[in-house]
Order: structure tokens, then sequence, then C-alpha cells
């Protein structure tokens, strides 16, 4: 059983490195950012081979879920150069298809290879989110709530730095009814031939 | 037990730092490469740390993974902020244009 695991680790740490490859070294960032998504994930099936379940999970969500997705929205959302990428989606269609069956690849893999129930190295029978989450509410108390802060900066400060005031001009019915003639018209006195 | 161990995974950590420290001088051009290569430089952070966890037994490696992951989520969405905010006013994305505090 030991012999699959090592395997299962050599399969996923050859897709990684060539994901990561791939990564920095294809033209189109669409591609870029579909690589990311392969390499986060090989990354969630060693964490899972180390016996870190919670962070493989945290990393498919965050990760291959808002991060990498965040990627593509802004490699789609800014009209740089590529104009391969206005040709139509279907050519990112075979690699789509790649990326896809090698997760599922690893997906079969890791449950071969993946006994729950051998225990840790720490010698502890509780799960490992139970342990994560004992150690982050009691001594990493503090920590864990600068992190919240980090983030909420971060989105308020995203926030501000995209957000675009527009200088459209809108009728304001209040004010117009609020409106009398004392402010709204003077009177002069223009004497014969000056002007006002 | 398994013939895998530490050393492994260190090795492969070390090789996904090089490939993310790689990409930046790679791709001088493109600030989306280049954040791309700082979440696997980060990625590759979190496997030490995971390994290193894993084989003294202790949890604060993944603790501290967390943490690694709440401030790269919070670096790419400024990044990715500030990168349309500038492409919003030069209309280019090269590196090599974001010059004007030179002098």
């Amino acid at each position: 059983m030991s012999s699959v695991a090592d395997v299962v680790f050599y399969l996923f740490a050859a897709v990684l490195l060539i994901a990561a490859t791939r990564v920095i070294s294809v033209r189109n960032p669409v591609h870029a950012a579909l690589f990311l998504v392969l390499t986060f994930f090989s990354a969630a099936g060693l964490f899972v081979l180390l016996g870190a379940e919670f962070l493989a999970a945290i990393l498919v969500m965050v990760y291959m879920g808002a991060v990498a997705v965040l990627f593509l929205f802004v490699v789609m959302l800014l009209d740089v150069d590529f104009a391969a990428l206005r040709r139509g989606a279907r050519r990112h269609l075979p690699l789509g298809l790649v990326i896809g069956a090698t997760i599922l690849v690893e997906m079969g893999a890791l449950l071969l290879a993946y006994h729950p129930a051998t225990p840790t190295a720490t010698g502890e029978e509780v799960a490992n989110t139970l342990t994560l989450g004992r150690l982050l509410y009691t001594r990493y108390l503090y920590p864990f709530e600068i992190a919240s802060l980090v983030l909420l900066l971060a989105l308020v400060g995203a926030i501000v730095l995209t957000l675009r005031q527009r200088r459209v001009r809108r009728q304001c019915i209040s004010l117009q009814v609020a409106r009398t003639s004392a402010e709204a018209v003077t009177l002069k006195k223009v004497a014969p031939g000056e002007g006002a | 037990m398994s013939a895998v161990g530490l050393h492994h995974y260190l090795i492969l950590g070390a090789m996904l730092f090089v490939v993310g420290l790689f990409g930046i001088f790679l791709n001088r051009k493109n600030v989306i490469i280049i954040l791309m290569s700082i979440e696997l430089i980060l990625l590759a952070v979190n496997i030490n740390f995971v390994a290193f966890s894993k084989y003294l037994g202790d949890a604060t490696g993944q603790i501290f993974t967390f943490f690694v992951m709440a401030v790269a989520a919070a670096e790419a969405a400024i990044g990715l902020a500030l990168l349309v905010a500038f492409f919003r006013t030069r209309a280019t994305i090269d590196v090599e244009e974001i010059d004007s505090l030179k002098g």
C-alpha cells in the first residue's frame, strides 16, 4: 500500500511541476490561468497525501474557486492584444479537456492511495479539521482575527482602487420643487446705455 | 513505512519555487503572469510548511499555511485591482511601461 502512495506522490509531483512550467511558458494568459488551476489541484492532492485534508479542501475552494477565477476574469476583462482569444472558445476546448481528464485521473489515483484510517504522525486520533480548529481558536486566535482584518482591508482596497466615479447629472425632483423664486431670479436695476 | 519522505517534499517545494522565480524573469512584460508566478512561489512555501508539519508532528505548520493562503488571496485581489486601475489609465500592462516614478 505504501508503494501505491509513492506512485501517487510521483504522479502528483510530476503533474504539479509540468503544470507550473506551463503556467510561466505559455503565451496565452487564459491557458496560464487554466494551468494554474491544475497546479493548485495537484498541490491539493499532495496535501491529502500529507494528511492535511482541511488545507486541501481550502486550497480547492479558495484557489481553484476564487483566485484562479479572479485571474481568468481579469485576463478576459483586460482587452490585451491576444487576438487568439477572440477567434472563438473552441480552440481552448482540447486544452480544457486535457486538464479536466488529468484532474479526473488524479482524483482516481488519490482514492486508490488514501487510507483515512491511517494514524497521523502526531499520534492523535482526532481529525485534521478538529486539530486545526482547536489551535486556530485558542492559541492562534489573535493572528486569526488579524488575518480576517487583512482580508477585509483587501476587499475595501480592491473596491476603492477600481471604483469609478461617473460624472452623470441626475435629475433631483425634490431640489427642483424646493427651488424658490428668491434664489432663482435676481432683479437688477440697469441704467440706460450701460448694460448689466 | 512509505519510501517518500520529507526530503521528497522539500525537493518538490524547491523545484516549484525555482519555477515560480524563473517565471518572474521569463515574463518581464506581462504583469498577470508575474502575479501567477508569485502564487506559485507561495504554493511552494505552503508545501514545505505542510510537509514539515507532517514529519515533525506539529500542526502549527498547517496553521501558518492558513495565514499564507489568506495573505496570498489578499495579494491577488489587490494586485489584480491595481492592474485593472493601471490598464484603465494607460491601456497597457507592460511592466516596462510602468516607469513614471523613474524621473
